[in-house]
């Protein structure tokens, strides 16, 4: 079809009060839309990809943390005089650290008592998920909350014009994994946490104290998923059953990235996040999550590997 | 029969002649609660039949309960060819994920069957024209009789509730003191050891999830014919988690640990929500005091207080 300026059948814009697009700056809309998408996504992933990676806890609350972010951004900002982009970014450094702090309490009073041991850990932050969830319903009510953007600028293209938040969002987003990447390669606690995910035992016989190592690694993890929230709120609203589709989409990200690879994790990101938003525009987005689910469940049974991660 | 087995008889068969009585008690309030919970209940003895003896953690059992649900709400049948279709469509549904999920173990096995039902949870809201999707429908009367009995009346409800549960309950009790069910727990134990001793873990795992799966979809279809209503709501995570819950909280591999649980676990949140609405509140915090204080469940930690006469053989 091409991206003639008259195609035969152009396919309509999500959007009724665009004129339609045609084909090349609809798959160009789609892409950076995927793009947004996988940022975030990557962010939220790595989180999770690291609590697994260094813990060995499969993290099911993952999502209320995401939800969390978004929660007190909203109250942040709602809350906090200022200039918008101001109070955004006092949200952004308040949300992590709060929801930190929920992530360090939980290790200290529940996963630690269970010594981490994996399948009691599921059963627990499967708990910890219906009463973060809760609290947010009951202290946060359920409405779905909107939080101003820190600018509004758009970027006119000569088919559409894009938010300049959105670019910015990828652009932060990118700088925080680059920070994630710095700090686990070429930092002395990266050192630790790479020691005691490889061998707990001979870490601990080096001195290291594993139980505040997995504290710490619970709170960045919680934390990257708030910071990821508390980018992507002002796009999308914050709501307490909002921790869902980033829980699902983050797990089928580390599955198919490799448990515990934080490369594998953000080559999947990338994947699955722009064919997300390719499929999703295309076709339906519920089919798009089954052939995701499947697939994740498919890429566990025969490479529990994952697709892009090294052989174990 | 030797004493113990007498002893054990006894106690199993108490209990459905109390729930028997309890019928002529109680108002027709908790009468409906009671069915309900019976039903739940036997979704939970499948549930601690793969999980309590066989040490299968599955995250995936609402899976099982819809396909039983959707087999007997969708077929058109009347009641009783109902009931039959929806429990072989969960023991179906049940062997498809296992074929797959039985090849990971663990932590992969628990997140493997999560996805399976996840996956089946959002077909079924994909073919929402077929299945209703979230609304769900509602099972027409001539489809809730059974024998001549109208099923949406008190009495008939109750007694096919308990007669559900009650050759659920003791088809468990003879599966467990069985020779494989002294298998399904040696896999539990140790899975290698029993492969060294001449048995195919894949083919018994798969056997138990095959009988639980029988068990969630016969629950399922109870549900649909006993209370007249199949959505998809019953095949969210939700419906995967709350068997583990009463499973967790009654005692896991005991045989009445299910039903107990589940009737405290109903109490529990009926109780919490007529003082607040927070009733995920209690599961969450149940679910995490139960891992944490008392992995064993509330008959587990009797079964470990007696231990005259040899323990409580009669909590097998």
């Amino acid at each position: 079809m091409g991206d003639s300026a008259h195609p035969p059948h152009p396919i309509p814009h999500p959007n009724p009060r665009c004129r339609p697009l045609s084909f090349g700056p609809f798959l160009l809309l789609a892409l950076l839309e995927g793009t947004v998408t996988a940022a975030v996504l990557a962010l939220t992933a790595v989180g999770l990809s690291l609590v697994f990676g260094v813990m060995r806890v499969v993290n099911v609350a993952h999502g209320e943390f995401f939800m969390l972010g978004a929660v007190v951004a909203w109250f942040v900002t709602a809350l906090l005089p200022g200039p918008t982009a101001l109070v955004w970014l006092l949200a952004l450094v308040i949300a992590p650290l709060i929801v930190g702090m929920v992530a360090i309490a939980a290790d200290r009073l529940i996963l630690r008592r269970l010594h981490h041991a994996p399948e009691a850990t599921i059963v627990a932050t499967i708990g910890l998920l219906y009463i973060l969830q809760q609290a947010a319903l009951t202290f946060f009510g359920p409405d779905a909350r909107p939080v101003a953007a820190p600018f509004t600028w758009r970027i006119q293209l000569p088919w559409f014009g894009y938010s300049g938040y959105k670019l910015f969002v990828v652009l932060a987003a990118g700088l925080i994994l680059w920070g994630v990447w710095f700090l686990m390669t070429r930092s002395k606690a990266g050192l630790i946490m790479r020691a005691t995910q490889v061998d707990r035992d001979t870490a601990q016989a080096f001195g290291i104290d594993v139980n505040r190592v997995y504290t710490g690694t619970f709170a960045l993890g919680a934390g990257l998923a708030a910071v990821a929230a508390v980018l992507v709120v002002p796009v999308q609203q914050a709501h307490y059953l909002m921790g869902g589709d980033p829980l699902l989409l983050s797990f089928i990200v580390v599955i198919i990235g490799g448990l515990g690879s934080l490369r594998g994790t953000l080559v999947a990101a990338l994947v699955i996040g722009l064919g997300d938003g390719v499929i999703s525009m295309v076709f339906s987005p519920t089919l798009a999550k089954i052939i995701a689910t499947l697939l994740v469940a498919l890429v566990l049974v025969f490479r529990p590997q994952g697709l892009f991660g090294a052989k174990a | 029969m030797t004493a113990p087995t007498l002893k054990i008889w006894l106690v199993h068969l108490g209990l459905l002649a109390v729930l028997a009585a309890a019928f002529f008690v109680l108002p027709s309030y908790h009468a409906t609660n009671m069915a309900r919970i019976m039903v739940l209940a036997v979704f939970a003895t499948g549930y601690n039949i793969a999980f309590g003896y066989t040490g299968l953690l599955s995250l995936g059992h609402a899976l099982f309960f819809a396909a039983g649900m959707y087999g007997a709400g969708l077929s058109g049948l009347p009641a009783l060819p109902a009931l039959i279709a929806g429990t072989l469509a969960g023991g179906a549904a049940a062997v498809a994920v296992g074929l797959l999920a039985l090849r990971t173990a663990g932590v992969s096995y628990m997140i493997v069957t999560l996805m399976f039902a996840q996956a089946g949870y959002l077909t079924l809201l994909y073919f929402g024209a077929v299945t209703g999707g979230d609304e769900g429908f509602v099972v027409p009367s001539e489809a809730r009789l059974i024998l001549g009995f109208d099923l949406s009346a008190d009495a008939p409800r109750y007694a096919a509730a308990l007669i559900l549960f009650g050759l659920s309950l003791l088809a468990c009790l003879v599966l467990v003191r069985s020779r494989f069910g002294r298998v399904l727990v040696a896999m539990r134990e140790n899975a290698e050891r029993s492969r060294m001793l001449g048995y195919n873990p894949y083919s018994v795992q798969l056997t138990a999830m095959a009988i639980s799966g029988l068990y969630a979809g016969l629950a399922g279809a109870g549900y649909a014919v006993l209370f007249g209503y199949v959505g998809a709501s019953f095949a969210t995570i939700q419906y995967s988690i709350l068997p583990m819950l009463y499973v967790l909280l009654g005692g896991a591999g005991i045989v009445l640990g299910p039903f107990l649980g589940a009737l405290v676990m109903f109490y529990l949140i009926e109780g919490a929500s007529s003082l607040t609405t927070a009733h995920l509140f209690v599961v969450g915090v149940a679910l995490v005091v139960l891992v944490l204080f008392a992995p064993k469940g509330i008959l587990g930690w009797v079964r470990g207080r007696i231990q005259s006469n040899g323990g409580a053989t009669w909590l097998p």
